[in-house]
């Protein structure tokens, strides 16, 4: 085993179905070990439900799986031996203290009384939880929340880390906490997947990605892959004045020779897959038709930008803007 | 406790250390998986240091018993055996019973709530004996049994209950009622993998328990009840359970009652066990 690892996580189309629902439907990942693989796609897109087939809390309706060379249902006690999970919905006890959890965790993996509660204390210290050690963990905030649970999942530290959501619902300061965490854990050699919704978190923190939707992975590769699979950068621009984007886009249109895209801002515009020079000679046609611009770039496509271009529809669901629209006109 | 301060931890939230944090992670090794007992009583201990921090849980275990005493004593006693003294001999193993069996629907009730907890991931995921999560809840409740039974015995006492079996009597009948209380205990565990909510458990385990213990002979002889009634009270567990303590306390020990508490027990937990743990064990 030692000679040749075995991917870290090996799955061969995997499926759940929860009554009619194909909540997974025929998911392939492979995740080499010593590596941080991002899952990435938006809420109810099976994120979830993969990472609890393969933490072995959920069975599989069909395919099958391999994490660290054992099946994940033939062999799941093997598998529960060697990873850790830290679920969407902080997996701590809230009506225990933090140091509390710590050693409960601490003596289930089989410490002896003693070994358990030094080892509790040496991780409070580690994820500065030092001074909220005795109080109970209902009292926390959601970031010191996050990092007790981070700090049982690695209690005894696991070859392979399964990161639910690690972030979702923390302040941007936690999040970089959360962040340096996992950091310092890929570099001592844990495996890690990561679910995430945010794109920048996946791009940040994950060597690979798979994007997800539906339950189906849509698309895999390197943040840089994956963004060079759409093309070239995006151009975008903002005008001073709303009522000039009309001519503004006509004259891209002539100009760039791509499609102009006209977003929710009402003074931006954006180009993909225009060439630099014909952008710049837009940029000069631009001023001498009086066409004032205020700020523009040119840059690699957003992560959101890939999953728009590949399914269709943005990453994070637009559904909740709309419903605030309508609220408001209705009121 | 340490000295901690009340503003707001986000924002005042140590830095993690990145050095300390390496240094954390530094040892690989993996002890050896705990034993099944050893994980079974780390769940008892975590159940019991839950009480330790709300005391307040414990008002079941013991409102609910002096409740029962003082009321069916003083409401029944002079009624059915001319004194509330005279009847509190027989009635106490009784009230006992049925106070200790009422009490095991919290268990149900707490493992509802627990169960769709965040943390149950946590301890599914882990590589222990997987009944130990329950087994460690049962474990506690019979603490928790264990002082509700104190409570009544005491204040039998106190209220003039004299026991011809002695303190080993009393004690053997407690750990009798302590052994069908927790297998009855896996009929709740059970209808609580079951259920929605704690309350839905709650109406669920009252709808069985309150028929059996009042149809029983914790309350009177059920000689003046109709035949149907007899049979359903005789085949009751209830009234083995009471018929053992009162022969128990009473130093008039015959095996027949104790073993049918017994079977029933071994019965209970061959049945309501394997069910549990396939709801445990299946997805949520």
């Amino acid at each position: 085993m030692r000679s040749d690892p075995p991917l870290a996580i090996e799955t061969d189309g995997l499926v759940k179905l929860f009554g009619p629902t194909r909540a997974v439907d025929g998911v392939d990942l492979a995740v080499p070990p010593g590596t941080v693989h991002g899952v990435l796609g938006p809420n109810g897109a099976g994120k979830t439900t993969t990472i609890r087939m393969l933490a072995t809390l959920l069975k599989p309706t069909a395919g099958r799986a391999r994490v660290l060379g054992h099946d994940i249902v033939g062999e799941a006690d093997a598998v529960r031996s060697a990873v850790s999970l830290t679920g969407q919905f902080a997996s701590v006890d809230e009506e225990l203290t933090g140091r509390e959890n710590l050693v409960l965790v601490c003596r289930l993996l089989g410490m002896a009384h003693r070994p358990a509660g030094e080892r509790a204390d040496e991780l409070l210290d580690a994820f500065g939880l030092a001074e909220a050690a005795d109080k109970l963990v209902s009292d926390y905030s959601g970031g010191m929340r996050r990092r007790l649970d981070i700090a049982a999942s690695i209690a005894v530290t696991p070859d392979l880390l399964f990161l639910d959501e690690p972030t979702t619902g923390l302040d941007p300061r936690s999040r970089n906490q959360v962040w340096d965490i996992v950091r310092v854990l890929v570099a001592a050699g844990t495996t890690v997947l990561l679910t995430t919704q945010y794109l920048d978190e996946a791009d940040q923190l994950a060597d690979r990605i798979s994007i997800i939707d539906h339950g189906r992975i849509i698309a895999e590769g390197t943040s840089g892959q994956l963004k060079a699979s759409v093309g070239s950068g995006a151009f975008r621009l903002r005008l001073h004045d709303p009522d000039a984007r009309p001519g503004a886009e006509r004259l891209l249109a002539r100009t760039l020779g791509v499609p102009v895209a006209v977003d929710g801002d009402p003074v931006a515009l954006s180009a993909r897959g225009a060439a630099p020079e014909r952008i710049t000679r837009a940029l000069g046609e631009l001023v001498e038709a009086g066409i004032v611009v205020e700020e523009f770039s040119l840059g690699q496509p957003s992560l959101d930008e890939v999953f728009l271009a590949l399914t269709g529809h943005p990453a994070e669901p637009a559904r909740g803007d709309e419903d605030d629209e309508q609220e408001e006109g209705a009121a | 406790m340490s000295a901690t301060t009340d503003t707001p931890t986000t924002s005042a939230a140590p830095a993690v250390s990145e050095a300390i944090l390496r240094a954390a992670l530094s040892d690989h090794s993996r002890p050896p998986r705990p034993s099944a007992a050893s994980a079974s009583f780390t769940f008892a201990w975590r159940a019991i240091l839950k009480i330790r921090h709300v005391p307040m849980q414990l008002f079941d275990v013991t409102m609910f018993p002096i409740m029962f005493v003082f009321i069916f004593t003083y409401l029944f006693g002079g009624a059915l055996a001319g004194s509330p003294r005279e009847y509190l001999q027989d009635l106490l193993p009784g009230i006992l019973v049925m106070t200790v069996t009422m009490i095991t629907i919290y268990t149900g009730m707490a493992l509802n709530n627990d169960i769709h907890k965040g943390v149950f991931d946590r301890f599914r995921s882990l590589p222990i004996w997987r009944p130990a999560v329950l087994v460690g809840m049962l474990l506690a409740d019979a603490v928790r049994y264990t002082l509700a039974s104190l409570v009544v015995i005491v204040l039998g006492l106190a209220l003039g209950f004299r026991p011809d079996g002695g303190p080993v009597g009393v004690a053997a009948a407690v750990a009798l009622l302590l052994v069908f209380s927790f297998a009855l205990s896996w009929v709740w565990t059970a209808v609580g993998m079951r259920m929605r909510t704690p309350e839905t458990v709650a109406q669920m385990s009252m709808t069985v328990l309150f028929p059996l213990t009042f149809a029983s002979n914790v309350f009177v002889d059920p000689a003046t009840m109709p035949g149907w009634l007899q049979g359903f009270v005789k085949a009751n567990p209830i009234s083995h359970l009471t018929t053992a303590s009162r022969q128990l306390m009473h130093g008039e020990v015959e095996m027949g009652s104790i073993m049918a508490v017994l079977a029933w027990s071994v019965a209970l937990v061959a049945v309501f066990g394997p069910i549990t743990m396939r709801m445990y064990a299946r997805e949520r």
